[in-house]
């Protein structure tokens, strides 16, 4: 490899995006991505409405490698994993062999967290990050009627209102008092809760499953108030951690994720990092509106145009049919009030600071739904 | 009238219906919709989305 080339460890969206926006700027410039997975192009989010869309795992795939290679000029090597990183020698080392680097993405994503639980069941527990992840969720759910879900934060509640449409039974467990927990004001929690249990969500809140038990059929599980849910699939959405295992073991600087400035360029020379293993200026925001900021702004700077990174307003529309909701959080450390008002059917919550500035948001329902344009124009960024 | 895909979060921009939410009115073809539009689902750029047929 030529000093000036690009390898970039992952196939995912910040990955896939960066080289988008690489080939946008420079043709020419050597481009190796390297991935453990099979690099086919897929849309993440679309895992958690993919019953509803009547998605496969193989339909969901939006351009294959190959297409993708083509059309990007790109070298693939699909499942090959990076085992270590040698920042003074600009070397990776992969489960196939080494790799010499000009410069460095790391796009490695981030894992599912699990909870501890007990019982035998515990093993059997899915987590759906992933495409392989989804096949095999679609396997299991095949002749499946009980689902349960531990976790009513974003993903949990998409994939609780996907499970309703296809009329399989739902039981979600969250220890907060609420769904999407911090995300949302209490009459917006309450509002947002009374629309998916009207699409037949059963919610378990303040209390979180601590022993699976295989049955006959099925599994049984205990929650911390003694109480026993009978289910056929458990599925663990819980959140998820940042990739830092390898990186930090190359010595590069992790905190809650990989740590880069503004320019995405880790403690590293000639390392960057972006996308949902990145923890940027302060900051992990694992969703598709900041990965597309990182990697145009990270596309300019390897191209040697030097460019932060710099996000408008980011509002997140969860994919819940039965309760539309948009969310956009205020920044951490600002001081403010929530003023929450009900529309019909539905809350729009505007936290304001006293000088009457918004500062974020959350709109429940179809109607206060509409506002999100309005209301992001709106917003004072800070 | 045709279907465009965004490759990000799989919102269809459907001709017919536009998106007139945020000021693209029915009817409204895909080469007319503005740049600066975005996908309202996800935020991805008009230059991220597909043609699909459905
Ligand atoms: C179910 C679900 C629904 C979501 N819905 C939304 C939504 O509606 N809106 C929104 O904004 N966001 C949503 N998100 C978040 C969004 O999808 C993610 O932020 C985004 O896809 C992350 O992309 P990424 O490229 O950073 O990581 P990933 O897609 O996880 O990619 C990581 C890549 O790194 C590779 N890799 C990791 N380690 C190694 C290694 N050692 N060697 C080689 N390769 C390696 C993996 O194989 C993979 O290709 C959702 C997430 C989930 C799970
Ligand atoms: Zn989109």
């Amino acid at each position: 490899m030529e000093r000036s080339d690009i390898l970039i460890v992952g196939a995912g969206l910040a990955a896939i995006t960066l080289m988008r926006e690489l080939r946008k700027r420079d043709a020419a410039v050597g481009i190796t991505l390297v991935t453990a997975d099979d690099g086919h192009f897929y849309s993440k989010p679309m895992l958690s409405n993919g019953l509803a869309t009547s998605k496969t795992a193989a339909s969901l795939v939006m351009t294959q490698r190959d297409a993708l290679a083509t059309q990007l000029n790109l070298a693939i090597l699909p499942r090959t994993r990076v085992t270590a990183v040698d920042t003074g020698g600009h070397r990776v080392l992969t489960d196939q062999g080494a790799l010499v680097y000009g410069r460095l993405v790391l796009a490695l994503g981030a894992h599912p967290i699990r909870l501890p639980i007990e019982g035998e069941g515990a093993a059997d527990v899915l987590s759906i990050n992933h495409l392989d992840d989804y096949a095999i969720y679609r396997e299991q759910l095949a002749d499946k009627q009980r689902v349960a879900l531990l976790g009513a934060g974003l993903i949990g509640c998409e994939f609780a209102n996907d499970l309703r449409t296809v009329g399989k039974e739902v039981d979600v467990f969250d220890i907060a008092p609420q769904p999407l927990g911090r995300l949302l004001p209490d009459i917006a929690g309450k509002a947002y809760r009374l629309g998916l249990e009207a699409a037949g969500v059963r919610f378990h809140f303040g209390t979180s499953v601590q022993r699976i038990e295989r049955g006959a059929s099925g599994y049984r599980l205990h929650d911390g108030t003694g109480a026993i849910t009978e289910t056929d699939l458990v599925v663990s959405a819980v959140g998820l951690k940042p990739e830092t295992t390898l990186p930090a073991a190359a010595g590069i600087k992790v905190g809650r994720g990989i740590m880069t400035d503004g320019m995405l360029a880790t403690s590293a020379e000639d390392v960057f990092a972006l996308g949902d293993c990145a923890e940027v200026a302060g900051m992990v925001l694992p969703f598709v509106m900041p990965i597309m900021h990182q990697a145009k702004a990270l596309a300019a700077t390897l191209c040697g145009e030097a460019t932060p990174v710099r996000y408008p307003a980011m509002p997140v529309v969860v994919k819940t049919p039965a309760m539309p909701a948009v969310v956009c959080p205020p920044p951490p450390g600002t001081v403010g009030d929530w003023q929450e008002t009900e529309t019909d059917p539905g809350v729009r919550s505007l936290y304001l600071n006293a000088a009457g500035d918004l500062l974020g948001f959350a709109l429940i329902g179809s109607e206060a739904a509409k506002e999100k344009q309005v209301l992001t124009a709106r917003l004072k960024l800070v | 009238m045709k279907t465009w895909m965004c490759v990000v979060c799989g919102y269809i921009y459907d001709e017919a219906k536009g998106d007139p939410e945020h000021g693209i009115a029915a009817g409204t073809r895909w080469e007319d919709v503005p740049d600066d539009w975005s996908c309202p689902d996800c935020g991805v750029a008009k230059g991220d989305f597909e043609m699909v047929t459905v």
